[in-house]
């Protein structure tokens, strides 16, 4: 009777390593991806909560005594030349850029993942189409692709974060489809095959779980890759309009005081860096704790 | 060789086609109406078909697509919507700064790039390992255009050393090239060194150490071209990221090049010089991809071309 709870406490000290166990061991050890991967979180609750912790008014707030102002108590990062609260405007653009970073690589990794699958498990006539279309989008030299689709639908925010999107999904079309074909040879699927499974099953349930590492360490290094796109076609002034307190824009708005009041410059430049750098460092991290073929060195 | 390159060439061409034919439809793609936008907000309909007819956009459109590969087989563009010069001549005016300002940047992001690398991976782990890649961490996560902004505030308007806009002389070039090849270097020097650390791992670099060759040799002659040949693929891909972060940085710096005579016509809905521009720039990138591939197999003799 006794000896029943004495296994599973057995059990649980000889470390059974799930993939996840195995994963949280590693990444675990490095402390600047954990350091980076609680930054991110807490800018997620930031920009979640933003319009109820800023200060002031990001956009309908103006302080006309103190235009240009430099950093006070009152005004932690400043004022801008339209009498804004700087700081108000730096919480509320982690919004924009988290919201423009996360949801473009999201449906751009959704769409490119689905056709990386079907392109490698189904190759042929299917493969040919879909990698030249990716070869098409490649074609476009970094950020031109997002700018000629701008350029067909118009600025705004929305049209951003769906050109960014486009532009991830060749990316991760291409390294899915890769991981699908080396997979899909391997025993364990023709043994899925053998028992009966659909090809939908075998794509979804045996080779789709092989590729989600890849995904998500191209994930995290992506997202900071399209905020900064996002960002520079709002610098262009592509993207978000005025008064919009997006960080590119901003940015841009700021070029005209710079001599006076670099300090308008400084503080969207420090964001969009401490943000995408925290990704950056995610990912590596991400990366380090995912790949069985690295280890340490 | 020259039959694997006539052969990459005709590889491309279904490539360029498809691309040609994005940007063809890229008028038709455009809300309104192209005629309307050619002629301008007050003109009379009757102009407006006239423009319609003398812009061929009244026929049907596989017969437009032949006039348009025929335009950009004869360097023939059509017109500037906006200064009514051939888009042909505007470019023409703008190449010369912007390919510098790219060459300038590869030239020394490679450089540093490299250098930084290979010296993080022969002292793998100490300080100029960590030291060189935080730095290189930073270059990537460091938006080109904030970095411009922070790099002119220095070293123009502080220190006053630099000139800050235009292209005049040679130290007009510095700022710019910077800003645009940080990123780069940055990339080169992640990409480098973990090519370096695979390469210093490899049983014939004991080998070369074993035999007692100095560190500087078994790292520069049998380290270094075998670190290079994944890096040099890595090269192409980068100079397809500078023509399109050129587009930022020479806004940035009022720089007058292409970028931004593209930012400035997609303002301005001149769609002859966005159509332009962008073939231009896709294609300038597709045949570097293809002189990359060319330069692998002569750094990489192991490569046979079929």
């Amino acid at each position: 009777m006794a000896t029943l709870p004495a296994n599973a406490v057995l059990v649980a000290d000889a470390h059974v390593r799930t993939p996840w166990s195995e994963f949280w061991r590693k990444f675990r050890r490095q402390k600047v991806a954990m350091i980076a991967g609680a930054f991110v979180a807490a800018l997620v609750v930031v920009a979640i909560v933003a319009p109820w912790i800023v200060p002031f008014d990001a956009e309908t707030f103006f302080d006309y005594d103190a235009l240009n102002a430099r950093p006070s108590a009152k005004h932690w990062f400043g004022v801008d030349s339209l009498g804004r609260d700087i700081f108000s405007r730096i919480v509320m653009g982690a919004r924009i850029s988290l919201a423009a970073g996360f949801l473009s690589v999201a449906c751009g990794a959704f769409v490119g993942t689905l056709l990386g699958l079907l392109a490698g498990y189904k190759e042929g006539w299917w493969d040919r189409v879909i990698m030249r279309i990716c070869d098409v989008l490649f074609a476009f030299p970094g950020i031109l692709l997002a700018i000629a689709i701008v350029a067909i639908i118009g600025g705004g925010m929305s049209n951003v974060i769906a050109a960014v999107a486009i532009f991830s999904v060749p990316t991760f079309a291409r390294l899915v489809r890769g991981n699908t074909l080396a997979l899909k040879h391997l025993t364990y699927i023709e043994a899925a095959r053998s028992l009966g499974a659909s090809g939908f099953t075998i794509v979804m349930r045996h080779i789709f779980p092989g590729t989600i590492s890849a995904v998500i360490v191209y994930f995290s290094l992506r997202i900071g890759t399209s905020i900064i796109t996002a960002a520079s076609l709002s610098f262009l002034g592509m993207g978000a309009q005025p008064p919009t307190p997006e960080w590119g824009a901003m940015l841009d708005a700021a070029r005209a005081d710079m001599l006076t009041a670099p300090h308008e410059a400084l503080f969207p430049a420090l964001a969009i860096f401490l943000t995408v750098l925290a990704f950056n460092l995610l990912g590596d991290g991400l990366r380090d704790a995912l790949d069985p073929k690295i280890e340490r060195r | 060789m020259a039959q694997y390159v006539v052969k990459r060439l005709l590889g491309l061409l279904p490539t360029l086609l498809l691309v040609g034919f994005l940007v063809f439809l890229l008028v038709h793609l455009l809300p309104g109406d192209p005629a309307r936008l050619a002629a301008g907000q007050d003109a009379t309909p009757e102009t407006v078909e006239l423009v319609r007819k003398d812009l061929g956009l009244d026929k049907s459109l596989p017969q437009q697509f032949v006039r348009f590969v025929g335009g950009v087989l004869r360097w023939d563009f059509g017109q500037s919507l906006r200064t009514k010069r051939p888009v042909a001549t505007e470019i023409r005016d703008r190449f010369m700064p912007t390919f510098w300002l790219t060459v300038w940047s590869m030239v020394w992001s490679v450089i540093f790039g490299m250098a930084i690398g290979i010296l993080s991976a022969v002292w793998r782990n100490r300080w100029p390992d960590r030291l060189g890649m935080t730095l290189a961490v930073s270059g990537i996560s460091f938006p080109a255009f904030a970095l411009g902004m922070v790099l002119m505030q220095i070293f123009s308007v502080q220190l006053n050393w630099l000139p800050t806009v235009g292209d005049d002389t040679w130290r007009h070039y510095i700022l710019p090239s910077v800003t645009l090849g940080a990123a780069v270097a940055a990339i080169m020097a992640r990409f480098t060194r973990s090519s370096f650390v695979d390469i210093l791992g490899e049983d014939f670099i004991r080998t070369a150490r074993a035999k007692g060759l100095d560190e500087r040799r078994v790292v520069f002659k049998h380290g270094l071209r075998n670190a290079l040949i994944p890096v040099v693929t890595m090269m192409g891909l980068q100079f397809g990221f500078l023509l399109g972060g050129s587009i930022v940085v020479e806004k940035v710096f009022n720089w007058p090049g292409l970028g931004r005579l593209l930012v400035d016509a997609v303002d301005m809905r001149d769609y002859p010089v966005i159509q332009a521009l962008v073939l231009l720039f896709s294609l300038e990138f597709i045949l570097i991809n293809l002189v990359v591939d060319v330069l692998y197999g002569l750094i990489n003799p192991t490569i046979r071309y079929r």
